[in-house]
């Protein structure tokens, strides 16, 4: 099966690849998938005053899982926590031109952002 | 060194030029129906078949007469299963069969338990991929009509004991039928010696060409008889129908005699550089993993897991070497490799899992190009994986809670 260019870029120039300590107030951890099931992303935020100043990543799957994930973080960057929660799946789908049987690592990333957002609101919500 | 490299030999492989060759002239010139029996250009076509059938069945130490062609080893599964299940219908309905076998025997064996109420047993390996002889016998009940298991496996490259399955066979009075794509021309195959009943080939997996392969089916002791999937002319003693195609079996005529010859010396010197692609790799590498048997296995295959990269993956950063992966990120289903699985590889390795398959047209500069570019990406893919890194952080991935999907 061949990869659309945007797949081939992310894949050969991951952006924003690595890890943020996991322990810190101001960063926002979301791990899905499973081994067994061929992909797991780790998906990282950074809050300063409601707006993700940076994301980071690391994906084990196939090109279209480390793609997604690498434009995940792109998208996230500068977004508002409110804004965030708004990316969808099949923007992912579109912009990287993923045929069908892909779509589970769009749905993959979407389920990565939701839960980064989720560990940030709930260490935010804790330290109140 | 050209590129891409070619190492997914288990797949398909080029043509020899010199098979090649002797195809060009039964194109144009002597274009005659091998069934023509009263005028020249048959007869010519015809001696050029039995002359390849003679350099195929040499090769297997079988007689000519017991070459029935095909149009690959699908077609000739698929008659060996259904073709001796529906003719011994009266004797019995019971099938055997392994759960490594390709596709070919799985989905025939399943469409005859679907639609013809077969009954069949599919046997477990063991963690190397290899049918245990003593499940054969305890499998076989007097219902039993035939036994298909294959010579050696497509993707771990493991060598059954077929001699001894062949002997237990013979001594229970039940045909054995063995699927031999991967091994014939590649290993010594004689199907005397293994007590082999039928046995399935292509002439595509050993420098042949593609549309075209070839049924063993025995004569003497005992003569195989087998119900035709194809009617027609009654070529093929009534086997299989249809006009041969006269230049792809003069193609694969050639390319068996060129396997028999050159085996003794290409088997050596496949083995050799496998082993220097395996060494090239394994032993500069952390948590990479053999798949399939360590010494029973194709002299050109070589299978590893690559532990926290998936596979599919790790075959987009070396596009430029042609490789297969038992992961299955493209595939509906999502599962891995059935054949790992059976082996008892754990789903997650399976997706790791890389087949190399080595060829004659393969160098040893290919070979250690390979391991240097596939080591680098394992390593890129790693420092990308979270798996990896928490591995590394002591987290025992074994008893994470992960979120099924």
């Amino acid at each position: 099966m061949a990869y659309s260019d945007k797949v081939v870029d992310h894949f050969n120039n991951p952006r924003n690849m690595g890890s943020f300590k996991k322990d810190e107030d101001d960063v926002g951890t979301g791990i899905v998938g499973a081994p067994e099931c061929g992909d797991v992303m780790k998906l990282q935020i950074k809050v300063q005053d409601e707006t993700i100043v940076d994301a980071k990543f690391k994906t084990f799957g196939c090109g279209s899982a480390i793609a997604s994930s690498s434009l995940a973080t792109e998208w996230l960057k500068g977004k508002t926590l409110e804004e965030a929660q708004k990316i969808k799946n099949t923007d992912i789908v579109q912009e990287l031109n993923l045929p069908p049987v892909k779509i589970h690592c769009s749905v993959l990333a979407e389920d990565a952002i939701k839960a980064a957002l989720n560990d940030y609101k709930k260490k935010a919500e804790e330290k109140k | 060194m050209k590129f891409p490299i070619y190492l997914d030999n288990h797949s398909t492989t080029p043509m020899d030029p010199r098979a090649l060759e002797t195809m060009l002239p039964y194109f144009v010139e002597k274009f005659g129906n091998a069934a023509s029996r009263n005028h020249p250009f048959g007869w010519e076509a015809e001696e050029a078949v039995e002359r390849a059938r003679q350099q195929i069945a040499r090769l297997i130490h079988a007689d000519a007469k017991e070459i029935v062609f095909t149009s690959g080893a699908t077609e000739s599964n698929n008659l060996a299963l259904k073709g001796v299940t529906d003719m011994y219908r009266e004797k019995g309905d019971h099938l055997i069969t392994s759960l490594t076998e390709h596709r070919a025997v799985l989905d025939t064996a399943k469409t005859l338990e679907s639609k013809r109420g077969l009954k069949v047993t599919y046997l477990p390996v063991d963690k190397y991929g290899m049918v245990n002889p003593d499940d054969v016998r305890n499998a076989i009940t007097d219902k039993t009509v035939l036994i298909s298991i294959m010579l050696a496996n497509n993707e771990i490259g493991t060598i059954n004991p077929i001699k001894e399955i062949g002997k237990i066979a013979k001594e229970k009075g039940v045909l054995f039928h063995c699927d031999a794509t991967q091994g014939v021309g590649k290993i010594p195959v004689d199907v005397q010696e293994m007590g082999i009943d039928l046995m399935s080939f292509s002439a595509h997996k050993i420098y042949g060409p593609k549309g075209v392969g070839a049924l063993y089916v025995r004569k003497k002791g005992p003569r195989v008889r087998l119900t035709p999937l194809i009617d027609g002319g009654g070529h093929e003693r009534g086997m299989r129908s249809g006009t041969l195609p006269v230049p792809l079996i003069v193609g694969f005529g050639k390319a068996c005699e060129l396997c028999e010859q050159e085996m003794p010396a290409e088997s050596v010197r496949l083995a050799t550089m496998r082993d220097r692609l395996k060494d090239g790799i394994m032993k500069k590498m952390d948590e990479v993993y053999l798949n399939g048997h360590p010494s029973q296995r194709l002299p050109h295959n070589l299978n590893i897991s690559f532990a926290y990269v998936e596979g599919e993956s790790l075959l987009m950063g070396v596009k430029e070497i042609a490789l297969s992966s038992g992961s299955a990120c493209t595939s509906a289903t999502l599962e891995p490799s059935y054949v790992l699985r059976a082996l008892g590889v754990g789903s997650d390795l399976a997706h790791s899992s890389i087949r190399f398959g080595l060829g004659r047209f393969n160098t040893n500069e290919e070979v250690d190009y390979t391991a240097t570019r596939i080591i680098e990406i394992v390593t890129k893919l790693r420092e990308m994986s979270p798996l990896y890194e928490m591995a590394k952080d002591g987290v025992d991935l074994k008893t994470v809670q992960w979120s099924a999907h």
